[in-house]
């Protein structure tokens, strides 16, 4: 993976641009560009009155939560160039220290505990990131393997973090910020945007600033970012534990927005190679990416699934058309993948590079 | 320069979002004709629109899990089937399915409720059966707040048993707790009474996830009460790596096994058992250890293998009888492989088909012969009185036990009976055992309470109900 270097251009210091006024700097395209934000911001906040509970529960709900954890992975992936699959275990750590952290401080505001869960999971990325300063590759997924394994067991084994609850399980507690109450599925995806849309601008800032061109200079060659000054120890922790932050939030959404019930086993290896899939289709070290990935992987599935149904339910065995789904969706992910190997996000900045150009040719 | 072609894919990728995200407001009527009907069901016409009930089936016939999916969800289907052609329907309405696919993955599993919650063309859904844990606990504050059951038959929450603070979950006919319970009152009969327990010593081999665990609290309860020692061996999942739980067995030459495994475990235990030489006639499996699935695969080492089970397998009983005549012969029948109908996951869903149409009938007779919502149905789940005079109307002596359901009451069973592998076909060895389940109520009114608090719900007062 490497991003394309633009050269640096120098701005003239010797004649300094003609003043202008406000208004007339803001140029057409800016107005666009503002007004497209503005449009895009208030059609996510009054989604809910658009769309029915159907889109909002089984779709988008999970379609965030699942992009935050993309964004946790590619920070540790796609940006700093370390292999992990233990996403679903700082999942699941987020998602019970959030819980045990609501059961035993009886009163504890839903965001302080999603962001306590985030924490725990950073420390638990942090740790299990710890061999990355050793070992990389192939030998690092062995060492984030071990991290899926052993936090699914400790939560099955030890009852406490489940509340000693003869099922095992751990339940959102009622969801509301401060007396709003959010228990309804508009409140859900409402819960889910309040905590994705800062943490996703967050990571867009993190990944263009200081912290982010450190992870991507050891991403692209870890010597030479030695070399020039970057500590390369550092940045790789930092990206497993700013990572795994995002997971573990991620992890609660899943687990008090989403699910509203979760068992330890629901964070298991599916989802950690879920979620690297995720990274992986939507395009490395792409923020977007993990938006477009998780769209991918979610509702892809559901509208193969709905086509096919239509298409043939009623003449093809139903598991034989669910084999079939599988495979289309399969040999999509393959023709996706070599066609353009950087993902999606890549796929869609070139769509529209060439849609610019054709306005250009007609004209 | 790009050189890149416009790949053809993005309209294709658009159109694929576009439409899933379309499927706004008019949910019903597109999900109609999306979530067309499973083969062999009556296409539902417009004029007999308000003349049907309408069941969701969040089947899984792919995946790890599907020998259990479609079979289950296949003797479902062709007990809704028989219901249709032999009697008309239910009072005259006439019962509707469409499948949607799980694969037994949560996520699935919530997609498809959502999917299918709505009804279909306007028949509305009676009751939600996803036949999965993990879906289950993820369905139970999303069907109390839609007012539709969610039914979990032998398996689920054991303290949604409690219908005051479940109102809409029943685990139907075997919670985990009767479970233990009546296979230890099995050991006890073998053993020539309870009190010959004193001194035995029992070991559970469970598979690790809160399903295995969650009777661990139970077993050491009856271990207290009638003076047993019991071992509990975790085998992690999913299951293939066994060797160090047998050689522990082997130290410690338990006089029985109870086998609480799931899918792969099972056959795997049971080859382990034949290596160390450990007598299989003395291993107990239990409700997830009981398919002909579970011991074909381990051969010779499963011949004398027990089982428990709330619905023995065979083709013997005058239900299935008649579904073979009304349904199979007609070639209606759901199953792919029809060899399968009759065993141990098959028999299940026509239990399954038995109580949910119940269900039905018992809320008509409350509210009138007409598609009934989900809390109507709900009514109904919690006044099935099925006594042995019903059993034999419906057919269905010893492959269903007489059960009765109540407000507080959402199990209502809670006996099994014992079944013998014999190297071709389970032989059910036993008749009704009973769970002590004065024993458990307490335990699992603690549980449901504790959950109540934490929750914040409101408890219900069944007598104030009942007087309604």
């Amino acid at each position: 993976m490497r991003i394309e270097a633009t050269p640096w251009s120098e701005p003239n210091t010797s004649t300094p641009p003609p003043r202008t006024s406000l208004f007339a700097r803001a140029s057409g395209r800016a107005v666009v560009r503002i007004a497209l934000a503005a449009g895009g911001t208030g059609l996510l906040l009054v989604l809910p009155l658009l769309v029915d509970d159907y889109v909002l529960s089984a779709v988008l709900v999970p379609l965030l939560a699942l992009s935050l954890a993309g964004i946790g992975q590619n920070f540790v992936t796609g940006y700093a160039g370390q292999l992990s699959v233990g996403s679903a275990a700082f999942m699941s750590v987020g998602a019970f220290a959030a819980y045990d952290l609501h059961l035993h401080l009886h009163g504890t505001p839903l965001l302080v505990s999603l962001a306590f869960g985030g924490v725990s999971a950073a420390a638990a990325g942090a740790l299990f990131g710890l061999p990355s300063l050793r070992i990389r590759g192939f030998y690092l997924v062995a060492s984030t393997l071990a991290a899926q394994f052993f936090v699914e067991w400790l939560f099955t084994k030890v009852g406490w973090f489940s509340g000693n609850s003869a099922s095992g399980v751990i339940t959102a507690p009622p969801l509301s910020i401060a007396t709003v109450d959010l228990s309804s599925p508009g409140g859900h995806y409402w819960l889910s945007l309040l905590v994705v849309a800062p943490l996703t601008a967050a990571a867009y800032n993190l990944a263009r600033g200081r912290i982010g061109r450190a992870w991507m200079a050891v991403r692209d060659m870890e010597t030479a970012a030695a070399v020039v000054g970057v500590r390369t120890g550092q940045a790789k922790l930092l990206a497993f534990a700013i990572g795994s932050f995002y997971c573990g939030v991620a992890g609660g959404l899943w687990a008090f927005a989403y699910l509203g019930t979760v068992e330890p086993h629901g964070f298991d290896l599916d989802r950690s190679f879920q979620i690297l899939f995720i990274v992986i289709v939507g395009g490395l070290g792409s923020i977007a990416g993990s938006f477009l990935g998780a769209a991918f992987i979610v509702l892809f599935p559901i509208f193969l699934d709905q086509l096919a149904t239509f298409v043939m339910g009623g003449s093809v065995d139903p598991g034989v058309l669910q084999n079939i789904d599988k495979i289309i969706f399969g040999g999509l992910v393959i023709a996706l993948l070599a066609k353009q190997p950087a993902g999606l996000a890549r796929l869609i900045e070139i769509a529209w590079l060439r849609a610019r150009r054709w306005t250009l040719r007609s004209a | 320069m790009l050189r890149t072609r416009a790949p053809g894919f993005v309209p294709f990728l658009a159109a694929a979002l576009l439409t899933t995200a379309c499927r706004s407001r008019s949910e019903n009527a597109s999900a109609a004709v999306l979530a067309s009907p499973a083969p062999g069901t009556v296409s539902p016409g417009k004029e007999s629109a308000g003349k049907e009930q309408y069941f969701p089936l969040q089947s899984y016939r792919v995946g790890p899990y599907a020998a259990g999916g479609s079979g289950f969800f296949g003797g479902f289907i062709d007990y809704m089937q028989l219901v249709n052609i032999r009697d008309g329907g239910v009072n005259g309405i006439k019962l509707t399915w469409s499948e949607c696919e799980t694969e037994y993955v949560v996520e699935r599993g919530v997609e498809c409720y959502e999917r299918l919650k709505g009804g279909l063309n306007g028949a509305p859904a009676a009751a939600m059966n996803p036949l999965s844990v993990g879906i289950a606990y993820a369905l139970i504050d999303k069907a109390t707040t839609d007012k539709i059951p969610l039914i979990t038959i032998n398996h689920g929450r054991t303290d949604s048993t409690d219908g005051r603070v479940f109102p809409y979950v029943f685990p139907l006919s075997l919670n985990p707790y009767s479970e233990i319970s009546a296979i230890v009152n099995y050991i006890g009969q073998r053993s020539g009474g309870l009190d010959h327990l004193r001194g035995k010593k029992i070991a559970v081999l469970y598979h690790g996830s809160p399903y295995g665990k969650e009777t661990q609290p139970i077993v050491e309860l009856l271990a207290q009460k009638y003076g047993f020692a019991s071992t509990h061996l975790e085998v992690p999942h999913p299951g293939t790596e066994q060797e160090s739980q047998w050689l522990q067995i082997k130290k410690l030459a338990p006089d029985w096994i109870i086998l609480r495994g799931w899918g792969i475990m099972n056959p795997v235990a049971l080859k382990n058992a034949a290596k160390i030489g450990y007598p299989v006639d003395h291993i107990i499996g239990n409700i997830w250890s009981n398919s002909e699935e579970d011991v074909i695969p381990a051969g010779a080492a499963a011949t004398g293998f027990i089982a428990i089970t709330t619905h023995p397998s065979g083709r013997q009983f005058p239900v299935l009888q008649d579904v073979d005549k009304y349904v199979l012969s007609a070639g209606k029948g759901n199953m792919t492989d029809p060899k399968r109908v009759g065993t141990g996951y098959y028999n299940l869903g026509i239990n399954n088909g038995i109580l949910n149409v119940e269900a039905v009938r018992v809320a008509q007779a409350k509210f009138g012969n007409k598609p009934l919502t989900g809390e109507q149905v709900r009514w109904g789940f919690e006044h099935i009185h099925i006594d042995d005079a019903r059993l034999k109307e419906l057919g269905a002596v010893g492959l269903l036990q007489p059960i009765e359901l109540s407000c507080s009451d959402h199990e209502g069973g809670g006996a099994v009976r014992f079944e013998q592998w014999d190297g071709k076909e389970f032989k059910v060895i036993s008749d009704w055992i009973k769970a002590d389940r004065a024993l458990l109520r307490p335990i699992i009114e603690a549980s449901s309470t504790k959950y109540a608090t934490e929750k914040g719900i409101a408890v219900r007062d069944c007598d104030a109900e009942a007087r309604l």
